[in-house]
């Protein structure tokens, strides 16, 4: 959207305020007779509560709402009074470690103020009105400045600076400024004249609508992989700074704890976990642990770089929607900044299955399932939010969006999984027959892909390793000729293959258990650099060429498999510790040892 | 109070009435009909028209001969501790003939959402007395678990066991137990067996039951858990028991919901089921949990029957999205007459990892039940191999797994219907089967824990 026609709606005129009166209510839709004027996609306070809602139709005979609050209670006849702006999110410092609800409503504060239960109606300020922040200013008179220029830092947490920028869609000259010191979110820091003369005031606070994406400067390719410590992830499908993936799986086929494994362990510089119509003990989970977690990098809580968005299956349908929205709007927000912040959205089929509720509601017409037609747009809209950029004040930043799939019955011909296969470029299929066997994470390699691939392979061989891509190809091919290799052994058993084959089977067996297999629950294996993943697989690759060679000269495959050496390689992801990488050579030369024994014996 | 004469039309379970003046959505309404006194609540409303959902069904109503009242309020039940130990109808009426309930209290049924951020994360464990329960999928108070069954399989025999058997384990304290059963859509002989197996274990006095009989109005199933988890809640939050719930079965109340939908005109989603089922079941499921700073908990198992046996069918679907785990019950193990019969790889409990162990049940239980999944596993793999190439040619290890696998079945898995095992005795089991298998094969097992527990087996 144009910045100047974004400008008039946000700053559109106060003092004609529409107001209508309620006529029909059917669970979270409320419907006025006639058009009182609201505008589509208006906030509208709903009832003598004052309920927040949004306007999401508009014809001559009837205006339509949703309502992000329980309606019961409410009466024909109530008024609805406009707000002049669309649904927002309020941002300045104060959000980081911080869980709010699907419409930015800090849950702490509800909590103090409605005890355990969440009341409707309840109103709160979304960021604390009253801190002080420690402020330097980092504009001087003179300055000319525009939309997104830093005009303050604030330390938000041990871990992040927040940047306060001017909001989008102004310019002009800095006037004034206020000295370093202690300020609310509602001070003024500078006085700046706008290129329309007008003087303004500055604070830390900006407002953004929710559906509307922030402004950049430019969209990078995406050039960097976002670190994951998990080898299946980084070393065979991963995803790229600012890229897209889905994870898609069945129930209990380990989304969200894939999504835990990626929002503890990741690069990212900020992590926004949005729990989306999932369950209420696994978001006290998530606030339980990454209080007590501490990020390897910084050697802080993870909280003190987490955002949550809690809207539990039980908590009202309208604002679920909305959830995925909001958590979008504060990544871009910290994006703009110049952070890399990566959004797990747990999961947007509960959010595809609100549009769907609210669809049914409003008596459109269903497509596939009972889906609204419209839902591939809207999973475009929201993926194609994610991307490198380059910001409005010259930083880079990202936004990387790994969004968890539920497929009914773990079947990925339905509806969400296709669509959003359409527009993720990384797809990390989880299986259910995997999982049954505890093979975690249950991400099936023949099934999932990445993209990124091609455009991370400079990465890799600058940053890792030159033959990263090689090796990587190598082990993704022993994997897909096991796979073929077993359709046949269901048929006639392992026994008749030529040992070659046989070996394919065994080293195959190393990759699955040694490599693969990650256990989230152990100490070493829970996240593993990058450099420890190269090692292990050039080490695997290494045995492989060992045994070929023996093979070749004609030993059998049952004489290798008597050695330990397979279990040990594949114990090497628990008996060594990530900052001893040294213990590579002895692996090496044990499997020399190896190779040497089992010529002597039977040469 | 203003009483209308007479309703614009009926259609199945719902009225619609017009004319109407300062109704209230989601309030409750009571109807004065000819055939005596009904309750209903309102789900649509547009200016002066209503349509209501009757709970007890809408026969025998006529469009001119009804009054309708509207409370403003909307549907409350009382609920007071005295509650134990009685039975009542889907929609809490007292049917034991003891009299009517004074109520310490009148609560809404629909409960409110529990704030995230005071919810407490659950950390101990119920003992239900079946090892392959209490050693592999391990209930935790404030979790919800569900039994997924099927038609003809026994799981009301189950259900009846875990109401008679679960306690709270030996490092309860005073801790007070107690148990609210919800039948939904049960036939007669069901609620019969239920009623009697309680009243015979003595466990009766410590459970209040909900019965919606399968010939009971359809619209009062979908009450029935509401009022039930209204006074569970209740009794975990301000009388601080812990509570467990046992729903049954879900598969009914769906079935409810999917005829009210219809009846309603709203567009079908999957197989007919309304598009919001998802979240019909999280406002009965999510209701299972801990308040921070309370000594109390809920805990659910509902019960549902796959139909046709397809977990794929959306009802165990959406229940197995929104519950922490789930317990499967097979039919070949059914028919092997193994009883409970558990089938354990595709059951799981997602909160066990951190209510057992040490301080709980005991140190090595984690690596007991992983080893015990993945032996199990093995045996699985070895009994495919030995169909393709015979049992002779197995390797030894394989033969033992082949043996544990069987042992494993009718012992572990296995249990008389009144055998109540104390979790020592289910541990103690477990090692007693995996002594079967050679120690080099226990790899999910420490090392410290296999030098104290481990013996083979003995012949």
């Amino acid at each position: 959207m144009n910045i100047n026609a974004l400008d008039l709606i946000l700053k559109s005129d106060k003092n004609k305020v529409p107001e209508g009166e309620i006529y029909g209510i059917n669970g979270p839709v409320v419907t006025i007779l006639g058009n009182p004027g609201f505008k589509m996609n208006e906030m509208v306070y709903v009832g003598d509560l004052r309920l927040v809602g949004e306007v999401i139709g508009l014809n001559s005979e009837k205006t339509t709402i949703e309502v992000y609050e329980e309606t019961s209670g409410m009466k024909p006849g109530e008024k609805v009074v406009g707000s002049g702006s669309p649904v927002s999110c309020v941002l300045a410092p104060g959000i980081i470690s911080n869980i709010f609800d699907g419409i930015e409503r800090p849950l702490n504060l509800i909590r103090e103020k409605e005890g355990a239960y969440i009341s409707k109606g309840v109103s709160v300020d979304s960021l604390p009105q009253d801190k002080l922040w420690e402020t330097h200013i980092t504009v001087k008179p003179g300055d000319r400045v525009s939309g997104g220029s830093i005009i303050a830092e604030v330390k938000e947490t041990r871990a992040i600076v927040h940047k306060v920028m001017l909001p989008p869609g102004t310019e002009g000259t800095v006037k004034e400024i206020c000295p370093d010191g202690s300020y609310t979110i509602n001070d003024k820091l500078i006085t700046v004249e706008l290129s329309t003369g007008e003087i303004k005031d500055m604070t830390m606070c900006q407002r953004w609508p929710i559906r509307i994406p922030r402004p950049v400067s430019r969209r990078y390719s995406p050039t960097m992989p976002l670190i994951t410590g998990q080898r299946i992830i980084d070393s065979l499908f991963p995803i790229a700074k600012g890229g897209t993936a889905a994870i898609p799986g069945g129930f209990g086929t380990g989304k969200t704890m894939t999504q835990h494994q990626i929002a503890k362990w990741s690069d990212a510089d900020i992590i926004i976990y949005i729990g989306c119509g999932e369950r209420g003990n696994e978001m006290t989970q998530v606030l339980e642990e990454f209080t007590e977690l501490v990020d390897p990098k910084t050697g802080n809580p993870l909280m003190d770089r987490t955002v949550l968005i809690a809207n539990t299956s039980n908590m009202p349908v309208a604002a679920r929607e909305a959830s995925l929205y909001s958590g979008l709007t504060l990544a871009e927000y910290y994006r703009d900044m110049g952070y890399h912040v990566a959004i797990m959205a747990d999961s947007t089929s509960r959010w595809a299955e609100a549009l769907r509720e609210l669809s049914g509601r409003l008596e459109e017409m269903p497509a596939e399932e009972g889906y609204p037609a419209y839902l591939a747009s809207r999973l475009a809209m929201f993926y194609e939010r994610a991307g490198f950029v380059k910001n409005l004040n010259g930083t880079e930043g990202s936004v990387s969006i790994i969004g968890a799939v539920s497929p009914q019955g773990g079947d990925f011909s339905e509806p969400v999984t296709q669509n959003t296969k359409r527009f993720v470029r990384c797809f990390w299929a989880l299986d259910k027959s995997l999982a049954y066997a505890r093979h975690y994470p249950a991400i099936q390699w023949l099934t999932s892909y990445s993209e990124y691939t091609k455009d991370l392979s400079a990465w890799y061989s600058e940053n890792v390793d030159k033959r990263f891509m090689d090796y990587r190809n190598q082990i993704y091919y022993i994997l897909t000729q096991e796979s073929k290799l077993m359709d046949i052994v269901k048929l006639i058993g392992s026994d008749v293959l030529p040992d070659d084959q046989k070996l394919t089977l065994l080293i195959a067996k190393v990759i699955r258990i040694g490599f693969l297999q990650q256990n989230a629950f152990h100490k070493e294996d829970t996240c593993v650099p990058m450099e420890k993943q190269f090692k292990m697989m050039e080490l695997i690759l290494y045995l492989n060429k060992k045994c070929k060679a023996l093979i070749a000269l004609g030993m059998p495959v049952s004489v290798l498999e008597r050695y330990d050496i397979f279990d040990r390689i594949i114990n090497i992801k628990y008996d060594m510790p990530n900052d001893k990488l040294e213990m590579f050579e002895e692996y090496t030369a044990a499997v020399d040892r190896f190779y040497d024994d089992v010529l002597e014996k039977n040469g | 109070m203003i009483e209308y004469l007479g309703l614009k039309s009926i259609n199945g379970p719902l009225v619609i009435l017009e004319g109407i003046k300062d109704a209230v959505f989601d309030e409750m309404v009571e109807f004065d009909t000819d055939a005596g006194r009904r309750l209903g609540k309102i789900i649509e409303l547009n200016k002066d028209k209503a349509v209501i959902q009757v709970f007890e069904g809408t026969d025998n109503m006529t469009l001119d001969g009804t009054h309708t009242r509207l409370s403003g309020r909307p549907m409350e039940v009382g609920v007071s501790e005295e509650m134990l130990g009685r039975s009542f109808n889907g929609i809490g009426v007292p049917i034991d003939g003891l009299g009517d309930i004074v109520p310490e209290k009148k609560l809404d049924i629909n409960g409110k959402p529990l704030n995230p951020v005071s919810r407490e994360y659950p950390r101990n464990y119920i003992r239900t007395g079946i090892s392959v329960i209490d050693g592999l999928m391990t209930l935790i108070r404030g979790q919800k678990l569900p039994i997924f069954s099927g038609n003809g399989l026994p799981h009301d025999q189950l259900a009846a066991q875990i109401v008679t058997q679960s306690s709270l384990g030996d490092n309860a304290g005073d801790d007070k137990f107690a148990i609210v059963f919800a039948a939904m859509g049960v036939t007669h002989d069901v609620a019969q067996y239920f009623k009697r197996t309680f009243a015979e274990s003595g466990a009766a006095e410590h459970v209040a039951m909900f019965v919606n009989l399968a010939d009971d109005p359809v619209v009062e199933r979908l009450i029935t858990p509401k009022v039930a988890l209204t006074l569970a809640e209740y009794l975990a939050f301000e009388k601080n028991m812990h509570i467990l719930v046992v729903l049954t079965d879900m598969t009914s109340y769906c079935e409810a919901m999917r005829e009210v939908s219809s009846s309603k005109g709203e567009i079908p989603s999957r197989k007919g089921y309304p598009g919001y089922m998802y979240s019909d079941l999280a406002s009965i499921y999510e209701r299972a949990g801990i308040v921070k700073g309370v000594n109390g908990s809920v805990t659910q198992i509902p019960i549902l029957s796959m139909p046709n046996d397809d977990i794929t069918h959306p009802i165990p679907d959406l229940t197995g999205y929104i519950t922490e785990g789930q317990i499967v019950l097979d039919r070949t193990l059914n028919g092997k007459s193994i009883y409970p019969p558990v089938s354990v790889l595709p059951s799981l409990s997602r909160l066990m990892k951190d209510g057992i162990g040490e301080g709980f049940t005991r140190e090595d239980h984690q690596d007991v039940a992983n080893q015990l999944f993945s032996s199990y596993a093995h045996s699985e793999d070895a009994r495919n191999l030995a169909a393709v190439i015979g049992e002779e040619e197995l390797s030894d290890t394989d033969k033992a797994y082949l043996k544990f696998g069987d042992e494993f079945e009718s012992r572990f898995i296995g249990q008389d219907p009144s055998d109540n095992r104390t979790i020592e005795k289910t541990l103690d089991l477990g090692w007693e089967l995996l002594g079967l298998l050679p120690r080099a094969e226990l790899d999910r097992i420490d090392t410290k824990l296999l030098d104290k527990y481990y013996k083979p087996y003995e012949e």
